[in-house]
């Protein structure tokens, strides 16, 4: 009786699992780095997201004290899309899966 | 140069001879080095039917142009995930012709303003985000040329071989800078 159970359950969890990694939004990530200004990181989190001066402040902020900040999420395709734009300003920004 | 100022919808400058030389010069060369990486984009047909242009998949091996050219993953520089790097290297072939155009763009903006004698720069607020994206990669073009880390002197010891070339970047820097206030005021 144990055994098929066992059984059903492996092959239902890695299914589930997958369904869930899929579904595991993604982010935006601006990493530290010694030249780009604190003034016109704020600016360019402003103007690209519409973040207000003080949202914008805290992120660069973060970036500036932890090295890092996730800035924004959603679809890989509004990830992407990000990253893009945040690399035509000049800032270092990466996308991965949400953890 | 004194301060850039915001008069309504415009921002004014003002660059001596010597200053524009310094500003038309450096955007020039980060142009010229984007237009090179720019041709080795690969040409296929399939891109010509379709109009989606390719750009190359790896990396530039130039510190500087990598800079410009990021990866859209952080790889572990030592034991990359090779899901990971295929990854980057098709996000970069998929963004890479825009991302030029982009940064070419910009440095178009900065030449076709500054005029070559020096004199005042007039700039809608446009061509002012256009000035702050092409002085950026200049500083960061510059920044990696003189590997500039968060504790950065004013000065370098006079025998320091980057130490004329740091002038002109915290020069930058301030020219950056005081544009941005500009821009937000």
């Amino acid at each position: 009786m144990t055994t098929p159970v066992e059984h059903e359950r492996t092959q239902v969890d890695p299914a589930g699992e997958e369904v869930r990694t899929e579904d595991r939004p993604w982010q935006t990530l601006v990493w530290n780095d010694p030249v780009n200004l604190m003034s016109y990181v704020t600016y360019v989190f402003q103007k690209l997201f519409g973040y207000s001066r003080d949202h914008a402040t805290k992120l660069m902020l973060d970036v500036h004290h932890k090295g890092r900040a996730i800035v924004s999420s959603g679809s890989k395709d509004k990830v992407e899309a990000d990253v893009a734009k945040l690399h035509a300003a000049g800032l270092w920004a990466t996308m991965q899966r949400s953890s | 140069m004194k301060k850039w100022t915001r008069t309504g919808d415009q921002v004014l400058g003002r660059f001596d001879r010597q200053e524009a030389a310094v500003v038309r010069g450096l955007v020039s060369q980060i142009q010229d080095m984007l237009l090179a990486r720019a041709e080795e984009a690969p040409q296929d047909e399939l891109a010509e039917l379709t109009g989606i242009r390719t750009g190359p998949s790896t990396p530039p091996d130039d510190p500087i142009l990598g800079r410009l050219l990021p990866d859209f993953h952080r790889l572990d520089p030592d034991a990359p995930d090779p899901a990971e790097v295929d990854s980057a290297n098709a996000l970069r072939s998929l963004h890479e012709p825009e991302l030029l155009d982009q940064k070419t763009g910009v440095a178009a903006v900065v030449l076709e303003t500054c005029p070559p004698d020096g004199g005042e720069v007039r700039l809608a607020m446009e061509q002012a985000e256009a000035w702050l994206s092409a002085l950026n990669d200049v500083r960061l073009a510059l920044g990696t040329a003189l590997d500039v880390q968060d504790d950065m002197p004013d000065e370098l010891p006079a025998d320091d071989p980057r130490s004329p070339h740091l002038g002109v970047y915290h020069w930058l820097t301030w020219v950056q800078e005081t544009l941005v206030e500009a821009v937000m005021s």
